[in-house]
């Protein structure tokens, strides 16, 4: 990338089981005005926004028709992403760097508890072929879950291990919804969902809202106490057919991964990214993103999980806040991730900092077992 | 903003009422056939997708990832913007900001509604704020109702004037091989038989909803010229929205309000120069989703001084043969999938200034148009196309 793009503030709200307390815009507003009041900024500053919401979510046609008042789009530029909100922040770069915009908003907020997980989820489905065996992204994922653990001999105590640190990581974090002490023994003895994901191998309905603030280089410099540089980005789409994909390789992370780290110059993300922050809804996704991400060969992500590196103190923490098991919104998810990285990288993560962290990783992902991955790199220098 | 994007390749599907024969992705794929086939490309040289599609009108979670394999996207980048009637400009909007931004040199936007697996009426009525509205509200019909009774009461047009804004649309949708109405209205007369949906607003005042796709392809400075003999340059494009609940939304009573198109003209042809848009702009295809609202819009616009936009019509100054020429394509009164439908706009004006239109190719020589969108509470995206910058 010729310029760079600074990302100058973020901000999330405590993610929480029922916001039934606040609407959308409400909630977003919560995360909009500590990002204004960090960089001393007031909505008529805003360039444009990027918002992120999923009208089926949002229980309304247009979801974003929610957010103008807030976002500062009122005879304001905006634009709207359906995917994770991650891509936001991808688009938001694409605006800055396209030299029309110089602070750009982004936004993404989803209140899950309003929806019903399992019927709108089933509605992502081909609508011919698939939609009526009943499939939603639960049973789906078990089937990519049962796929990775055959092919691979990962192993349910693997999975297991990811679940486990990922809730005591969160508990170093003020955000993080429900982190639990829990062994092993508890994810495996937890009720079955469907075969072999148990409760304990995903997350709760979680509602909550992530705001980050982009700029150019020269505006984030000097909004910014400690600006972080876009160093690397991209996405990758997989089809959509579960039988057409081998569920086992992600090959869409592959690809994504494989274009942020040429753009940041990264040839061995395990010594050069100092923190990782992934998305993952259900367990045995943090051994097979990991794998796609390029942290060890495929089929090695168990024993990865295995491994002191990827803890706290290891070489590549992954998920010191805790990531996405404990309790985060889709949709938010990935932007969280993103905020988190931020937050690592200007050494403000409080009790789960990753000490120096100069490299930040972040990764969400959109659809059926991770259809749309998308990667970002990120740096403090 | 200096945006050196050009459209290298457009392609639509013939839009109709109902597409019993294909999937959503069946029909998609026509259209992404033929802009690769104008472009003389192979999907192979599409470096990135950006999908426009309301989600809510057919009830499917994430549209764009049902239909990946279908438009050649696997193992590409690529996301879905949403953002109602506009929804189709912001994604030609946002591919344009990935080429400008140097991300990538060829980029497709793939727009489509398959209005025959929903309803729109449904899904526009899903819009209004669930706490209070919903109940109040039918779809875009009463609001351009309101729209259309607010415009009557202040300028003075009657309704053979929206009477001749379908004749106008119906007569270029029979000339567009593509266009999902064909009427063949021949007088005012049959236009105001046609019944009341919501009083002013008759069946004949207001558009479709249709089954389509269209398909642009951009592509950087650097490799338009080399693939298209020719490009039309994407100038500058504004894209404004606007809270809902604010008396301009749609029909304006007090006459006094500031519109999201007043706000969107200002800043995009005040930096392009424009002053006279009749004098320096030589076409338009305009979002009108009612015979009522292109007559608004032309003021809005800026075509036109206020409540004068019906003296355009009536004069024939946006006939395809006119001084400005305004929708030749027989519009959104013809034919609207409305995720496609602001896609169709910028394709339309982009063959227009190519010259390829056919039998609705305007008049006169057209070097550079506008396109619209219209959506949400009337939200505005405007493009400024160019033969050359």
């Amino acid at each position: 990338m010729a310029e760079r793009v600074g990302i100058v503030a973020v901000a999330q709200s405590k993610y929480h089981p029922n916001r039934a307390d606040v609407n959308e815009a409400e909630l977003a507003y919560e995360a909009i005005k500590q990002v204004l009041e960090e960089t001393g900024l007031t909505l008529p500053d805003i360039d444009s926004a990027v918002t992120c919401c999923q009208d089926a979510w949002d229980g309304r046609t247009i979801a974003s028709l929610n957010l103008q008042h807030v976002v500062g789009a009122h005879f304001g530029h905006e634009f709207t992403v359906a995917e994770d909100g991650i891509n936001a922040a991808y688009v938001a770069m694409s605006q800055i760097l396209a030299g029309g915009h110089e602070i750009v908003l982004v936004e993404s907020h989803m209140k899950e508890s309003q929806g019903d997980k399992s019927l709108i989820e089933n509605a992502g489905f081909d609508a011919i072929l698939m939609r009526q065996l009943g499939l939603d992204f639960t049973s789906a994922a078990a089937l990519q879950a049962r796929r990775y653990m055959d092919k691979y001999g990962v192993t349910p105590e693997q999975c297991a291990k990811a679940v486990v640190r990922n809730h005591s990581n969160a508990k170093n974090n003020p955000f993080a919804q429900k982190p639990m002490n829990i062994t092993v023994k508890d994810v495996l003895k937890s009720k079955m969902l469907v075969d072999p994901i148990r409760l304990l191998d995903t997350k709760p309905i979680s509602d909550g809202a992530c705001v980050m603030i982009m700029a150019t280089e020269e505006k984030a410099k000097k909004l910014a106490r400690k600006p972080v540089w876009i160093m690397g980005v991209s996405n990758c789409y997989e089809t959509h057919y579960l039988g057409d994909r081998e569920l086992a390789d992600c090959d869409a992370l592959v690809k994504a991964a494989k274009k942020a780290y040429s753009m940041a110059g990264i040839n061995d993300p395990l010594t050069q990214i100092d923190v990782a922050e992934i998305s993952t809804e259900y367990s045995y996704q943090e051994p097979l993103w990991m794998e796609g991400l390029g942290f060890c060969s495929r089929g090695e992500g168990g024993k990865l999980v295995d491994s002191r590196t990827i803890e706290m103190g290891g070489q590549l923490p992954v998920n010191p806040s805790g990531g996405v098991l404990p309790g985060n919104p889709n949709t938010v998810a990935g932007m969280a991730r993103v905020a988190e990285a931020v937050l690592q990288l200007r050494g403000e993560a409080g009790a789960r900092q990753v000490k120096g962290a100069k490299v930040a990783l972040a990764h969400g992902y959109t659809g059926i077992c991770g259809q749309l991955q998308a990667v970002m790199i990120l740096a403090n220098t | 903003m200096a945006v050196r994007t050009a459209i290298v390749g457009v392609g639509q599907t013939h839009h109709t009422t109902k597409r019993n024969d294909v999937n959503v992705a069946e029909m998609v794929g026509e259209a992404v056939r033929a802009a690769l086939a104008d472009a003389q490309l192979s999907v192979k040289d599409i470096e990135s997708f950006i999908f426009s599609n309301m989600e809510a009108f057919e009830g499917i979670l994430l549209p764009d990832h049902g239909i990946i394999a279908e438009v050649g996207a696997v193992g590409k980048p690529g996301f879905k913007v949403t953002g109602g009637g506009t929804t189709g400009s912001e994604a030609v909007g946002e591919g344009c900001h990935m080429i400008s931004a140097g991300l990538y040199d060829i980029v497709m936007i793939v727009s489509w509604q398959k209005h025959d697996c929903g309803d729109a009426t449904a899904g526009i009525s899903a819009a209004a704020v669930p706490t209070f509205a919903k109940g109040m509200v039918t779809g875009a019909v009463s609001e351009f109702a309101k729209q259309a009774l607010g415009y009557m009461n202040e300028s003075g047009a009657r309704e053979e004037h929206a009477a001749m804004v379908r004749l106008k649309a119906d007569r270029g949708a029979c000339r567009n091989p593509y266009s999902h109405l064909k009427l063949g209205l021949t007088s005012v007369d049959e236009v105001l038989k046609s019944t009341y949906l919501v009083w002013p607003i008759r069946l004949y005042d207001f558009c479709p909803q249709s089954c389509g796709a269209c398909v642009i392809i951009l592509a950087s400075e650097k490799r338009a010229k080399k693939i298209h003999k020719k490009p039309v340059w994407v100038a500058d494009f504004e894209v404004v929205h606007q809270e809902p609940f604010r008396a301009g939304s749609f029909g304006d009573p007090t006459g006094t309000e500031t519109y999201s198109q007043h706000v969107a003209c200002e800043r995009l042809y005040k930096r392009n120069g424009i002053t006279d848009v009749r004098k320096q702009v030589d076409l338009a295809e305009i979002y009108e989703p009612s015979t009522w609202e292109e007559i608004s819009l032309y003021e809005h616009l800026y075509f036109c001084e206020k409540n004068e936009g019906w003296k355009l019509i009536e004069k024939g100054v946006t006939e395809i043969g006119g001084d400005f020429p305004v929708n030749c394509s027989g519009g959104v009164l013809a034919t609207n999938p409305i995720g496609a439908t602001p896609v169709i706009r910028i394709a339309e004006a982009a063959l227009q200034i190519r010259g390829d239109a056919g039998e609705h190719q305007a008049t006169r020589d057209i070097k550079t148009a506008v396109a619209t969108a219209l959506g949400g509470p009337n939200w505005t995206a405007l493009f400024l196309l160019k033969r050359s910058l």
